[in-house]
């Protein structure tokens, strides 16, 4: 009953959204609370290290009025299916230490709040900035005596898009004015490097050209407060390495691998950029 | 097999003929402005062929940045770079060579890419495959294809 109740909900949200939205950029003023209780922040007061902004905005901004309804309601939003495989996976016993996730970490809803928001972060005992990703692997490897999960496979993307969840509606605020100043500097170096044949960095399209269409592609400012995102595109979630990895690529370069180097520290750039937006894990893109 | 001999010595002629006529990437004169006064093949461009790879995602894949209602059949067109419409009125053939071969001779920074340069890149790849570039990196598109493109821009004239 109570699922109906919101699946109902939910599609009214839609109707409205399909309604209320104006143009390409799907509407100035369209917000997004999601089951009508999360409001998220969509548009902010750029931060003040990025320059070529007044404005940032979530890429839900930019979306189609049906993919941003997808996303108002958790019953509509596909990336729920993994979530819930990674439920399982959070109170599953591996590892030489008989330890789940909830052993230490008991309830994901309440001991991950936060978490999100935070991430890239310094780890001061391992003396580098790291990922959730990397977190969760140093938590499988030094906690639970488990093998590593790989960097950008679906236990890893699922296992993030939980840790997410509760920190939904919470502003990004990744820090880079202490010890990981080095990686944030590289990261921003890589931000602004003309790649590959085509000769594209990040910032020619999602800095100079954001709002603009690319062939069929409406282009964002490329924020990466809603990864893991659920692409229409090929029907899972998607971490924000491999959508570094495809955007890449698709400057005829020689990509970076998830999980490199190269790749934490631009996920650490990019993170601030959007610092002030909302947290919107697992969100649905196209 | 005299026939034969006589034949191997003509397509030895032709092959040789378009090597000699065909300007390789790192050959291109451009002059002060980023203009390319002299054909890179020596074969005039064709103008329908050129339209085809204006158009084509696997090309040139020009209309992913330009908009041209020349080009209204064809579906998605970028809003990046200025439309086509006119640019054959708006440049000379020069000019628009020296573009589509390498913009940034002309508009220094520009985002648009080069279409006939083969070095000079940062993590070139083998096409969009994410793998290395091969050791003889092909230009995006070959000399012929450039000059075909030239040749349609040409047609679209101011109405």
């Amino acid at each position: 009953m109570k699922t109906s109740l919101k699946g109902t909900l939910g599609m009214a949200a839609a109707l409205a959204g399909l309604t209320l939205g104006t143009g390409l950029m799907a509407g100035e003023d369209d917000n997004l609370i999601v089951n009508e209780e999360i409001e998220m922040t969509v548009r902010a007061p750029a931060p003040e290290h990025v320059d070529a902004f007044d404005t940032i905005y979530s890429g839900w901004v930019f979306r189609s009025d049906e993919t941003q309804a997808l996303q108002a309601d958790d019953f509509d939003n596909p990336a729920f299916v993994f979530v819930d495989t990674a439920i399982d996976s959070w109170n599953t016993v591996d590892g030489t230490e008989g330890k789940s996730c909830a052993s230490c970490h008991e309830d994901p809803m309440e001991s991950m709040a936060g978490v999100r928001a935070v991430y890239p972060k310094w780890n001061e005992q391992a003396g580098e900035v790291r990922t959730l990703e990397m977190q969760v692997n140093g938590c499988r490897t030094e906690q639970m005596g488990a093998e590593p999960w790989k960097y950008d496979g679906t236990d890893m993307v699922n296992m993030t898009a939980l840790i997410s969840v509760p920190s939904r509606g919470m502003p990004v605020d990744v820090s880079f004015d202490g010890p990981e100043r080095e990686m944030w500097e590289k990261g921003k170096e890589l931000y602004y490097t003309r790649t590959g044949q085509l000769e594209l960095a990040c910032a020619n399209c999602h800095e100079d050209h954001y709002g603009d269409m690319i062939r069929a592609d409406h282009l964002s400012q490329g924020q990466i407060n809603g990864f893991p995102v659920y692409r229409l595109k090929n029907a899972k979630l998607n971490s924000a390495h491999a959508r570094f990895k495809g955007c890449i690529r698709d400057t005829r370069a020689h990509t970076f691998a998830p999980g490199s180097d190269e790749f934490v520290a631009l996920e650490l750039y990019v993170a601030t950029r959007g610092n002030g937006l909302s947290v919107e894990a697992p969100s649905v893109r196209n | 097999m005299k026939q034969a001999v006589a034949g191997a010595i003509a397509l030895m002629a032709s092959t040789f003929a378009v090597h000699a006529a065909e300007k390789a990437p790192g050959e291109v004169e451009f002059d002060e402005y980023g203009a390319v006064a002299e054909s890179l093949t020596g074969v005039p461009g064709d103008p329908e062929r050129g339209r085809e790879i204006v158009a084509d995602r696997g090309l040139g894949n020009c209309v992913a940045c330009h908009a041209a209602e020349a080009l209204a059949d064809v579906q998605w067109h970028g809003e990046i770079g200025p439309v086509l419409d006119g640019a054959g009125s708006r440049w000379g053939e020069p000019e628009l060579r020296g573009i589509v071969a390498n913009a940034k001779m002309m508009f220094d920074g520009t985002m648009m890419p080069a279409f006939y340069k083969t070095d000079g890149f940062i993590r070139p790849g083998d096409a969009y495959t994410g793998e290395p570039a091969p050791d003889d990196l092909p230009p995006i598109l070959n000399a012929q294809q450039v000059e075909d493109v030239v040749a349609y821009l040409l047609t679209l004239k101011e109405s």
